[in-house]
């Protein structure tokens, strides 16, 4: 069964005595490439000339602060679960008195590092967070010249308190009820060992 | 000093310099017409444009490092892509590049020598210019290299048999080797163009092949081969191989334009109320209008047709090109005898 009307049967057949000059052929073909000076490129020229990019672009991860500039993240490693491309590590620490003003809760992440190189940035940390702690931003990774420096650790990814990230568009009612849902197994882990009434956004 | 030595001497470098300028700025052009022929931008990051382009190629060639191989013949090896160069800039001396300048009474021609066998010291200076290639890829001691410089030898040798029994019949109609004759013959009647169509196309497509120029490119082949003939050659001397065929195409382009498009003459020229030097000047701005036209279809014709198969090539220069030479030839003889030419 044809799947367009555009399919020809192609019948070899000995060339007329135009087609054998190939003039006429080789003057449509420099028609065509003629009426390609006249055409738009569709060339965006980068540094200067930027292509929008949808609100939820999947780029480089940050790790919010709450309202009041405590971090977020618990270290609970459900987003180092999550990553299918393992690019995720993380150690916990408890808090210490005196660093509530640093860390929302009791157990926080001393160390965590994104492998940028590692990273398919498909979201799944930013779905499986419970927290609201890790997103993706609009944000490109920038490149550089050894491995080590895409070895992404808490300064570059916790936001600073002065300049904070909006992720408003990543948290529109659809998305927070989604992370409720109980069908998804890591809420379901989670939530079921807390109280929901404790998860303040 | 005579006059007429230092205005030869001042035409000289002006010709020079300008087909140095030309051919720079040909590199840049080749670049921007295949981008914009495939939708692209092409350079656009040094300078408005991309116009300081060439300075920065240049300026990539001479940084590049220089290697000769250990192996090879180092005269020669150096030689080789001056020689090309040298061949290169020669022809441009018998080329009308305008009717000629009035100054304290006395005209100057503007061209450098208009030698009675102008033609025929073109066909010369063209079939020297396979010396440089040769040379280049012989010296090399590098198999493929000489193997590249083979074929694109032979190639060109191929192709000047037609060019020159194209020119023949163009001889034959305008009887006279001197390109200024030719030249003022047109401005008298209608460009060559209409009384050797055949010719002209049988010269424009041995032009291609005679500047190794797509669809004839089989002797660089870019995006098959490591390189032909200019395999070892690297740096500036690479760089001049490659420039010299964009001056060889400049050149080409200029003949063209003088032998079968009218030169330096364009309609009307003397019903347009000028006079002396302003007609002149106007006339050799047309000439640098009509061989900037045949550069662009030398670079259309690049980004268009595909590069022939070898067997292809040598098929269509002597089994193709020569005949309908002949033919073409014949036919002049008919046409000088119709029209009462002969004798």
């Amino acid at each position: 069964m044809p799947l367009t009307n555009r399919s020809e049967v192609v019948q070899p057949s000995e060339l007329s005595w135009s087609e054998r000059l190939y003039l006429p052929a080789i003057l449509k073909g420099m028609f065509i490439t003629f009426t390609h000076l006249f055409k738009r490129t569709p060339t965006v020229k980068y540094p200067e000339q930027k292509r929008d990019i949808a609100p939820v672009y999947r780029g480089q991860h940050v790790l919010k602060r709450d309202d009041a500039g405590a971090e977020r993240c618990t270290a609970c490693g459900l987003c180092a679960v999550a990553c299918p491309a393992e690019a995720i590590t993380m150690e916990s620490a408890e808090r210490n008195k005196g660093e509530e003003s640093l860390y929302r809760e009791e157990k926080y992440a001393k160390i965590y590092e994104i492998n940028m190189l590692r990273c398919i940035f498909c979201g799944l940390c930013e779905e499986a967070c419970p927290k609201e702690a890790i997103f993706l931003t609009d944000r490109i990774v920038p490149t550089t010249f050894n491995r080590g420096e895409f070895i992404y650790g808490k300064d570059k990814l916790v936001e600073t308190l002065e300049e904070r990230i909006d992720v408003s568009d990543r948290q529109r009612p659809e998305v927070l009820k989604f992370k409720e849902d109980k069908k998804h197994k890591h809420n379901k882990t989670f939530l079921d060992k807390t109280t929901t009434a404790k998860r303040g956004h | 000093m005579d006059p007429i030595l230092l205005y030869k001497i001042i035409l000289c470098v002006i010709v020079f310099a300008v087909s140095l300028g030309i051919a720079a700025y040909m590199t840049w052009g080749e670049r921007k017409i295949a981008a914009v022929l495939q939708d692209r931008v092409g350079p656009d990051r040094a300078g408005p444009f991309g116009l300081f382009q060439p300075l920065a190629d240049g300026l990539k060639m001479f940084m590049k490092e220089e290697m000769i191989p250990g192996a090879s013949n180092k005269f020669l090896f150096i030689l080789a892509p001056g020689f090309f160069m040298l061949t290169a800039c020669m022809t441009s001396v018998v080329i009308p590049w305008g009717s000629g300048l009035e100054i304290n009474g006395t005209v100057y021609p503007m061209q450098i020598t208009d030698i009675n066998i102008g033609l025929l010291y073109l066909l010369g200076v063209v079939s020297i210019g396979v010396y440089g290639i040769m040379i280049g890829g012989w010296a090399s001691n590098n198999k493929y290299s000489l193997m590249g410089a083979l074929r694109a030898s032979s190639q060109m040798i191929s192709y000047e048999v037609a060019m020159g029994l194209a020119l023949i019949a163009l001889v034959m109609w305008t009887g006279t080797l001197s390109l200024g004759e030719i030249a003022r013959q047109q401005d008298a009647g209608w460009a060559n163009v209409v009384y050797q169509p055949l010719g002209f196309l049988i010269f424009l497509i041995c032009a291609f092949a005679e500047t190794n120029r797509a669809p004839f490119d089989l002797p660089e082949s870019e995006s098959e081969l490591v390189g032909g003939y200019h395999t070892e050659y690297s740096s500036m001397k690479l760089g001049f191989f490659l420039f010299a065929e964009y001056i060889n195409m400049f050149i080409s382009s200029a003949v063209l334009a003088t032998l079968y498009w009218g030169g330096y003459n364009f309609p009307f020229q003397h019903e347009l109320g000028l006079e002396g030097n302003t007609l002149a000047i106007i006339q050799t701005v047309v000439l640098f209008a009509k061989i900037l036209i045949f550069i662009f279809i030398f670079m259309w014709v690049r980004w268009t047709l595909p590069r022939f198969r070898y067997d292809q090539l040598m098929n269509l220069g002597w089994k193709v090109l020569l005949p309908l030479a002949i033919a073409n030839i014949f036919f002049t003889g008919i046409g000088m005898y119709l029209f009462g030419k002969l004798g």
